[in-house]
């Protein structure tokens, strides 16, 4: 029963995604540039997904504070944007800055969520709204000197916009892409979110990984036998930053530019929404479930797109999608909540 | 000394709220008069605030679906050209008929999600926005025809970002007008205001007062003594967003404009921020609270920009400073809420 209950978005997402790839059709757009499209979207926002699973193994819930660590990522991207780095050499710089910066950020917030058991996702929501604010004076008084990312008038300040172009945009989309017939698939992409995922399914084969997955089904349980919880939600959370903020770089190499200021206001959302598609709940999550969840997500955002022009209303795109992802995070809270449940028995 | 403890977060923003007067280097008259519109278009969400917190829900964020209310009726009074105090109290009377029906809703969603009240009505909020754009921006003019052809884009398929009202910013005026600050206002919104807070007293003294309390106190102790504590909840959350409607209808009226699509968007935040600067909690709050808590976070919000204009050169430090105010507010409350809970178990 519970099995059965837990498959109704991903039905309904599969219904919608059904519908509108028959629209499609009937509108004649050619199904194979979507199809190599969705390759690059599911990868692309695919790491941010798989930034929720530590946290959520470890008992923290939903990540809504990802600005946290994408904050992170973002910095790490700027600094080697400033330091002029090209290229592959300029990409894992800013995912190495990236994750330190998120080692620290992760460390402080996982502070904040050790203090207040069972609250974090809503704490995590504020823990990462308010962030926001606290990087634009970041955007705006570091003292950055190259003029590729400052205001173009006045040269101080960070734009809220910086084009990669001539750093590391597509790195990874545009390299290694084999052809095969009409299909374009972006391997060196792929194969980085996959070993990423791999390294994820890895741990949670190893003694830490059990002792975390321990610590979220059965709390009092995990402590009874003399684990330390606040340590391994500490490393869980932690985790979950250093991802966030390898996500937003693979993200960003692939959108091409850096969104600073309100960029990562909402970006935790349709991530959310995504792991929850796949089927996972706020106290389990495999990384199977990010890989599904992700790619449905992902293609029915795409696939509205010709769409919503075709019905020459484009503002729609935007809403339905926020209506998709919404509606997801909704529906998980009502019907796969029951953390009460749980902590009782 | 306990006494006072609860004094200190009001304390701390009045001292803040000094500093930035002194920072921004404005006249008291200024403020003031800046003061009374904020308050007028904004007490009434704090007052709304109170009930969900005395029933034990937390923050009703979902109030933003009570301003959306009020939109909707403000549209179809535009639509019909209604205007003047006739079309005022129709739009009044269509949003509550609207709250009425929406709170309900959201009662019965936030009575599935116990213990989650707060998250789960941040993302009630979040998708109501998007239903609403979903018809305003693409319902009107495919399913829904406007009567009146100024309020649609020239495309024939949705709305104008805003709709011109000025009609009711005339409505209070001349009305026991007193001097505030630098220009003359009228008394009649703040009696509004006071009335309706007025209201929430005697609601919160009355029989489904007590009930809200008692629910509040012990969703599970209630249960057993026989209260429908689902439909005491369901009450509270309809109360609020009724009352939220309204204050969107006094914002709306206080500005003479609207903005379909951008004005109720952060006022969720600010008016929960705003009661918790004013000493509420998650589990206490009372008009005192909500009051206070107005009038010190608006100040704030009035001279933090001009302050950072003033101090640092730069307008949008200040604009920064008051977001993370108002954010960085909440998250302050919660921590501090909810170590006060867990010590209280002990």
């Amino acid at each position: 029963m519970k099995n059965k209950k837990v498959q109704i978005p991903q039905i309904i997402i599969c219904i919608y995604l059904l519908i509108l790839l028959v629209v499609v059709n009937v509108i004649g757009i050619p199904i194979v540039g979507i199809i190599n499209e969705s390759f690059i979207k599911w990868a692309m926002n695919g790491v941010l997904v798989l930034s929720l699973v530590p946290m959520i193994n470890v008992g923290a819930g939903m990540n809504f504070g990802m600005p946290i660590g994408i904050s992170a990522g973002l910095i790490g991207l700027c600094i080697a944007i400033e330091l002029r780095l090209q290229g592959v050499i300029g990409f894992i710089t800013a995912m190495i800055v990236g994750s330190l910066i998120a080692i620290v950020f992760g460390l402080c917030y996982s502070k904040i969520l050790n203090r207040l058991k069972g609250k974090e996702e809503i704490i995590g929501t504020f823990a990462g709204f308010s962030f926001i604010p606290i990087m634009n004076f970041f955007w705006t008084l570091v003292p950055f000197k190259n003029r590729q990312m400052l205001y173009p008038v006045g040269g101080k300040g960070l734009r809220p916009k910086i084009s990669l172009k001539n750093y590391f945009e597509g790195i990874l989309d545009n390299s290694l892409v084999v052809k095969i017939g009409e299909f374009q698939i972006p391997v060196a992409l792929i194969l980085f979110f996959l070993i990423l995922c791999f390294l994820i399914q890895y741990l949670y084969r190893t003694r830490v990984g059990h002792v975390m997955t321990a610590v979220s089904e059965n709390e009092k349980f995990a402590q009874i036998s003399g684990v330390n919880i606040n340590k391994y939600r500490t490393k869980g959370i932690i985790l979950s930053t250093i991802l966030a903020a390898i996500g937003i770089c693979v993200y960003s190499q692939s959108y091409g530019f850096v969104e600073l200021y309100d960029g990562p206001f909402m970006m935790a959302f349709p991530a959310v929404s995504a792991i929850l598609i796949g089927g996972a709940s706020s106290k389990s999550a495999t990384v199977k479930q990010v890989l599904i969840g992700t790619y449905l997500l992902q293609t029915t955002y795409l696939l509205s797109i010709p769409v919503a022009n075709a019905i020459l209303v484009p503002e729609i795109t935007e809403v339905l999608r926020m209506i998709i992802t919404n509606g997801i995070i909704l529906y998980a809270f009502l019907y796969k909540g029951g953390s009460k449940k749980y902590g009782k028995i | 000394m306990e006494k006072y403890k609860r004094y200190l977060v009001p304390l701390f923003f009045l001292v803040l709220s000094i500093i930035g007067i002194i920072g921004a280097g404005v006249s008291m008259n200024f403020v003031l008069s800046e003061l009374y519109a904020r308050f007028v278009r904004n007490g009434i969400f704090v007052i709304a605030l109170l009930i969900p917190i005395m029933a034990g829900m937390g923050i009703n964020f979902a109030i933003k679906v009570g301003a959306l209310a009020a939109h909707t009726a403000l549209i179809i009074i535009a639509d019909n050209q209604i205007y003047g105090l006739k079309g005022f109290l129709l739009a009044i009377l269509i949003s509550t008929v609207l709250s009425v029906i929406l709170g309900n809703i959201i009662g019965y969603i936030l009575n599935k999600a116990k213990g989650k009240e707060m998250i789960t009505s941040i993302v009630i909020g979040f998708l109501a926005t998007n239903l609403y754009q979903l018809l305003f921006m693409v319902g009107y003019g495919t399913i829904i025809k406007a009567k009146n052809s100024e309020i649609m884009l020239s495309r024939g398929i949705g709305l104008r970002n805003n709709i011109d009202l000025a009609e009711f910013k005339k409505l209070f005026d001349g009305i026991l007008t007193i001097r505030v600050g630098d220009t003359n206002e009228s008394l009649a919104p703040v009696i509004i205001i006071v009335v309706v807070a007025l209201l929430v007293y005697y609601i919160s003294g009355s029989r489904i007062g007590h009930h809200i309390k008692a629910v509040g106190g012990n969703i599970n102790t209630s249960q057993a003594v026989g209260i429908d504590t689902n439909r005491v909840r369901r009450i509270a959350i309809v109360i609020s967003t009724v009352l939220a409607s309204l204050g969107q209808i006094m914002y709306i009226q206080n500005i003479g404009m609207l903005n379909i699509y951008t004005d109720h968007l952060n006022i969720d935040i600010f008016s929960a921020a705003a009661l918790l600067v004013g000493g509420a909690t998650l589990k206490n709050a009372n008009i005192r609270n909500a009051f206070i808590g107005v009038l010190l976070f608006h100040t704030l919000f009035i001279v933090s920009p001009l302050a950072g204009q003033n101090l640092f050169k730069h307008a949008a430090l200040g604009e920064y400073f008051r977001s993370f105010l108002a954010y960085g507010t909440i998250v302050f409350a919660f921590i501090m809420n909810l170590r006060y809970e867990s010590e209280s178990k002990l």
